[in-house]
Formats: C-alpha cells, structure tokens, sequence
C-alpha cells in the first residue's frame, strides 16, 4: 500500500483533525510524511499495528528534530510492515518549550529505549512511559544537548571541556602560505 | 627497535675501571645491580590491560595479533586492573566512560603506565567538538607515551611499548622507594 493511501485510509477512521499535512512530492520528500495530532498518536498507531491489512509490525525509528525558529520539536516516527512490505512516516509537532506526548509503550515495546533516547537528547516527555531515564549519557548530565540553544558547561566533574589550541598556547608562529609555497619550490629547482 | 636488542647490556653506571688495562675490574653498587634487575624483571613483563574503547581497539587487536604481536615484548594482555602495569587508552573517550577509566587507573597497582592511543585519547581528535567527548585523557590521568594517527598502525603501536620499555630501564625504583643512594 502507498503512504497516500494509508493517509487517506486513516484521515476516513479518525477525522481531518487528527491525520492531516500530507506531504508526497518526490522531488522534495524521500519518505512521504503526514502528520499526526500528538495526543492522538496511540489510537492511530494502535489501529497501524492491528488492521490486517496494514498490519506494521516494526517500529524502525524514532527520532526527534528540533526548530527553533518555530518554537518546535518535532517527534519522527518510521514505521515498516514486515508482511506487507510498506512503509510510512508520522510526525508529531510538539511546542518547544513543554515538548510532551504519550508514549507508544504499550503499541510497540522497542519504543521503550528509543523514546528514552529522544528524551535524553531533546527533552521530549513521554507520557506513561514506564521509565523515562536518560539512555546514553550519565544520569546527572543537565540539558539535552540536541537543542539547538544547547551550552556546553565548562566542566564536567571537574574534567574541563575545552582543550586550548597548542598553537595559540605555545606560540608557535606557522610559516604564511607564501612562504610554505616557495619551500616547496625549492627542491624542484635543485 | 634498538632498545630490545641491548637488552642484556649492563646499565649505566657499570663503565670498567682502569680500562687502559684492559677493563679487568668492574665498579658496581648494590642499589644499581637491584635496580637493573628490578627493571629488567619490569620491562620485559608489561602486562596491559584490556581496555578498547572504539576503533583504535581493533588496531590494539591487530598488534596482539601475530604480525605485530605484543606478546614477543612480555606484553600480555590482563582482564584486571589490578593486575596489569600498562593503560592503554584505546579510543575515544566520553565523560561517562572518563569517569570510569579515572577509577579504574586508580586501582592499578604502581609502577603504572599510561598509552594514549589515537587521536581521539590524545586530544578528542574527529569528536572534539562533540558535547559528550572528553578532549583528551591527560586531562583525567597522567600520561606517559601519546601515540599519535587515527588510528595508529600496530608498529606505531609497538613503538610506544618500547618507550614505555625504555622509561621502565631508566627508573630508579630504590631511590623513589627508600631515598637511597
């Protein structure tokens, strides 16, 4: 099945206020994408998974992206059908500075650790998540350093996290292009 | 590679007294002849320990392997800290795995040595810039051999364990230990 398709399957199930946005140019869009009302998402992905003639199975990825300028964090999903050999793209726009959204737990498991991952690195919350702790890094890291406004601290643990340029440092004065060039002329005429 | 090859030679120090006729005495001091053999015991027997990190773990594989084989130098590879002499930092280093790697020196046993291998150990390296990479491992532990490249090929590799090698010869252990001599 095509993702227009699929679009137009679920946008007749749940109404025009929860599918909307398709977005299928192929000079624009690789992946087809539509986008999905946060808070309905586990409905919609419910009947994704269980419809027989949908049928996905397989939770390929969830990511997250963040815009700025928007005031947006979006929440990508990439969902493939083993069975039927198709694929779709969801998108969630979440507001930015309270990015929350229920989770898919319940629908896929493998949602567990990735949605922890998106949490760790974007600061999205996950509603009825089981465990939301961060996956990679350290457990008293502050921020979510995928945001674009993220700030690097001076030091973590007393470990600094700027390494000064030896060239500045020492004062080491590196030979001008010109120089260099005319160095590697040299030989040649010798 | 000269340093293995005068293994045998006596340390510094043991020059013949009267060589004019013919070097038929020798000068020794008991601190030196300890010394000697407490080095030659230490250099010969570098047990590191088996710490990989990222990509450069596959070329610290590769060095154990038998074409470079670190194991002709004494060098064995250890599953624990505490028994192991030589670090090698192989790969690059996060924060999170900064922290471990601190604890995990300290529970070396002294005389420990530290190999910084690669870029990414040396300085940060590709990942410098990255929020999660430590910019280098001097900056959490002492250091005694950088060995650069990306990753360093195993000769470059094996280079490093003859400098550690080398810094082990020329160590007074006695001196540092009692404040002898």
């Amino acid at each position: 099945m095509t993702p227009d398709a699929i679009f137009k399957l679920l946008q007749e199930k749940f109404g025009t206020e929860t599918v909307f946005d398709f977005h299928g140019d192929p000079a624009r869009d690789k992946d087809p994408w539509f986008q999905i009302a946060p808070w309905e998402i586990e409905n919609v992905c419910e009947h994704l998974r269980s419809e027989k003639s949908l049928d996905f199975d397989y939770l390929e990825c969830i990511t997250g992206v963040d815009y700025p300028d928007d005031k947006r964090i979006v929440v990508v999903y990439h969902l493939y059908s083993y069975g039927k050999k198709h694929r779709v793209v969801l998108k969630a726009y979440l507001e930015r500075e309270d990015p929350a959204m229920p989770t898919l737990v319940n629908v896929w498991s493998t949602a567990n650790w990735q949605e922890r991952e998106c949490f760790d690195l974007l600061g999205v919350l996950f509603e009825g998540h089981p465990d939301l702790r961060r996956l990679l890094l350290p457990d008293d890291w502050e921020g979510h350093p995928l945001r674009k406004d993220y700030e690097e601290k001076e030091d973590y643990h007393g470990i600094p996290t700027i390494r000064p340029n030896p060239i500045e440092l020492f004062k080491i004065t590196l030979p001008s292009k010109e120089a260099s060039k005319e160095a590697a002329k040299e030989p040649a005429k010798a | 590679m000269s340093s293995n090859l005068n293994l045998m030679a006596p340390p510094k120090g043991w020059d013949a007294k009267y060589s004019d006729d013919g070097g038929s005495v020798l000068s020794t001091n008991t601190d030196q002849v300890i010394n000697w053999m407490l080095n030659w015991g230490r250099a010969n027997s570098v047990w590191y320990m088996l710490f990989g990190l990222a990509c450069c773990a596959i070329e610290l594989m590769q060095t154990g392997g038998p074409r470079g084989d670190l194991e002709r130098f004494g060098a064995a590879p250890r599953p624990s800290p505490r028994s192991s002499d030589l670090f090698i930092i192989a790969g690059t280093l996060t924060y999170k795995m900064g922290l471990r790697v601190k604890r995990l020196y300290d529970q070396m046993a002294e005389p420990r040595f530290v190999i910084s291998m690669g870029s990414c150990s040396n300085c940060g390296g590709l990942f410098q810039y990255a929020y999660s990479v430590c910019k280098g491992v001097d900056q959490i532990i002492p250091v005694d051999i950088y060995v650069p490249g990306c990753p360093p090929r195993p000769e470059a590799l094996l280079e490093g364990l003859l400098k550690i090698q080398d810094k082990i010869k020329n160590e007074k252990y006695l001196q540092k230990r009692y404040g002898v001599g």
